[in-house]
């Protein structure tokens, strides 16, 4: 690859942490020291408890790399966000009760054929839609 | 009178049958006009599917030796309580029916995994359901216990019924407390969060005949990807309800209590749910078709989303306690651009009926009558407050 090239990347992520990082600044680490661009889709962090945080990074390949080596270092376990929330067609009846309950515009309705669209794109797996589905076409695969 | 039912059968049968779906003759007839459309159309088809909690399927079981006599004794299938109140060998499960460990509520918002809706579906989807049986036992039927796996071709019958279905008009459901509720309107935010509606709107079969001129006791329906009948009107209908210029009601209520044999539905139109905090519930596709007879069932089949309008009612306080009011009326056209504006506010909207698959019975109807599959019946009596178009003094 020739010099001058630079990859960017994106990448959804777990960070699971134990008790006694809770506190660490990780996401001022990860902007200030790898100069990456940090969105975070998802916290649950209590104190003295596991934490567990869904963020999406951004930035050069070379600097995620480095920073996934920070956070293993610091005893942060990293997962690679696979498939977090799943639409099932075949059981959607396309009722749209889904709809209002999602803040993001990830689920919405075909004008035309008033069928459920999911833009996966656009999920930032809060859940909030969940409970509304009363066929189990939405689940979340954590 | 542009045809009689007769006249349609005959059409249908030599396969020169002109059909059109409840949308569809709404573009035809602001194109041409209630009187051409009428000329040209000969049975418009309607669609809803969503679900209809008053179902319930009852079963006649064939006997081993000894006989058992359930009447009176104590049935679950896969757990979930039947009733055993009828004879030897006829059982009932509701769809809201749940296992006796069900928590329900009490752990709140209840799930409803699994209930008597679930039984249904499963039994459709061609999976075995457990039959438990306890009795008290007679000199006729002495056995006492029984417990067998039993698809649905393992039961003599298998009806599917429902005391009331296809409503004509509902509210459109919204919070005004402080806090999430769980309905049978489904999950409602706080402080006007959503408002969710329950109707396919020009697609309703009661509401594309408002005043059921071709609707009654004994019209052939679809159902549930079967064929169904009106056995009698809903319970809950209101004969004489209060009517705008179209001759909408202006409040919920024509119902129509339907019968049809549950061995000839499918899973496509027939789909347990189960409803969070409220209940588990059968969703169902019913389709009726409406046979243009008269100009004026045109132009009332052909009513738009924009003519077709609900009360928001409020359901934290308001609805459970039984307070007459509403917040408004809104269109079907409001509801279903994706916003309603209710007291100032823009509030987003969700359904619990489904217009797509409302559509897909519609359409799935039309292809019925247009193979010469499906042939319409003329009701024999007029559902309470109505008066059919062919009884009409000319
Ligand atoms: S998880 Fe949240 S963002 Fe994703 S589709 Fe559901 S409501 Fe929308
Ligand atoms: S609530 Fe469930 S069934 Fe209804 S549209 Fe959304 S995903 Fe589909």
């Amino acid at each position: 690859m020739g010099i001058g090239v630079v990859i960017v990347a994106k990448k959804k992520v777990i960070f699971s942490f134990p008790p006694s990082l809770v506190e660490e600044p990780i996401t001022y680490v990860l902007i200030k020291n790898y100069d990456l661009q940090v969105n975070i889709l998802r916290a649950t962090v209590r104190p003295r408890d596991r934490g567990r945080m869904v963020v999406e990074l951004k930035g050069k390949k070379e600097n995620l790399n480095k920073a996934f080596e920070y956070l293993e270092g610091a005893g942060i376990q990293v997962d690679a966000l696979v498939q977090e929330m799943r639409h099932r067609p075949e059981l959607c009846v396309s009722c749209t009760a889904c709809v209002p309950m999602c803040p993001t515009g990830a689920l919405s309705v075909n004008r035309e054929t008033r069928e459920l669209e999911f833009d996966h794109n656009k999920c930032i797996i809060c859940e909030a839609c969940i409970p509304s589905c009363s066929y189990r076409a939405l689940e979340s695969q954590f | 009178m542009l045809r009689t039912i007769e006249q349609i059968n005959a059409k249908i049968k030599s396969g020169k049958i002109v059909v059109a779906t409840a949308e569809e003759v709404v573009g035809l007839v602001n194109e041409k006009g209630v009187k051409r459309a009428a000329k040209e159309v000969d049975v418009v088809t309607t669609g809803t599917f969503g679900p209809m909690c008053s179902s319930g399927a009852y079963f006649n079981i064939k006997q081993s030796t000894p006989k058992i006599k359930l009447g009176g004794g104590r049935v679950t299938l896969n757990g979930v309580v039947a009733y055993a109140g009828w004879a030897a060998a006829d059982i009932l499960i509701g769809a809201n029916a749940l296992p006796d460990d069900d928590p329900r509520n009490a752990v709140y918002p209840g799930l409803f995994k699994y209930g008597g809706a679930h039984i249904i579906e499963d039994l459709l989807a061609g999976k075995k359901v457990r039959l438990e049986a306890k009795a008290y036992g007679t000199d006729c039927y002495p056995r006492k216990e029984y417990s067998a796996e039993l698809g649905l071709e393992d039961f003599n019958n298998a009806v599917l019924f429902n005391p009331r279905n296809c409503y004509q008009l509902y509210n459109v459901a919204v919070n005004l407390s402080e806090r999430t509720i769980y309905t049978y309107m489904g999950v409602l935010k706080p402080r006007l969060g959503n408002a969710n509606y329950s109707t396919t709107g020009a697609l309703s079969p009661l509401l594309k005949d408002p005043e059921l001129r071709t609707i009654g006791i004994g019209t052939r329906v679809f159902m549930g990807g079967g064929e169904a009948y009106v056995a009698f009107n809903g319970t809950q209908h209101v004969p004489n309800p209060e009517r705008d210029a179209n001759g909408l009601p202006l409040s919920p209520s024509a119902t129509l209590a339907l019968i049809g044999d549950l061995k000839t539905m499918d899973t496509r139109f027939v789909r347990a749910a189960s409803v969070i905090g409220y209940t588990s519930t059968l969703a169902l596709g019913v389709g009726v078709p409406i046979p243009i007879v008269d100009e004026k069932v045109m132009a009332q089949a052909a009513l738009a989303d924009e003519d077709i309008t609900y009360p928001i009612v409020e359901y934290s306080e308001s609805y459970p306690l039984g307070r007459p009011g509403n917040l408004g009326r809104v269109s079907m056209a409001q509801l279903m651009s994706g916003r309603i504006e209710v007291d100032g506010k823009k509030v987003p909207t969700g359904g619990m009926a489904s217009r797509a698959k409302g559509r897909a019975v519609a359409l799935e109807l039309k292809r019925l009558i247009s193979e010469g599959r499906f042939l319409l019946t003329q009701a024999t009596a007029p559902l309470p407050g109505a008066a059919l178009a062919w009884e009409e003094e000319a």
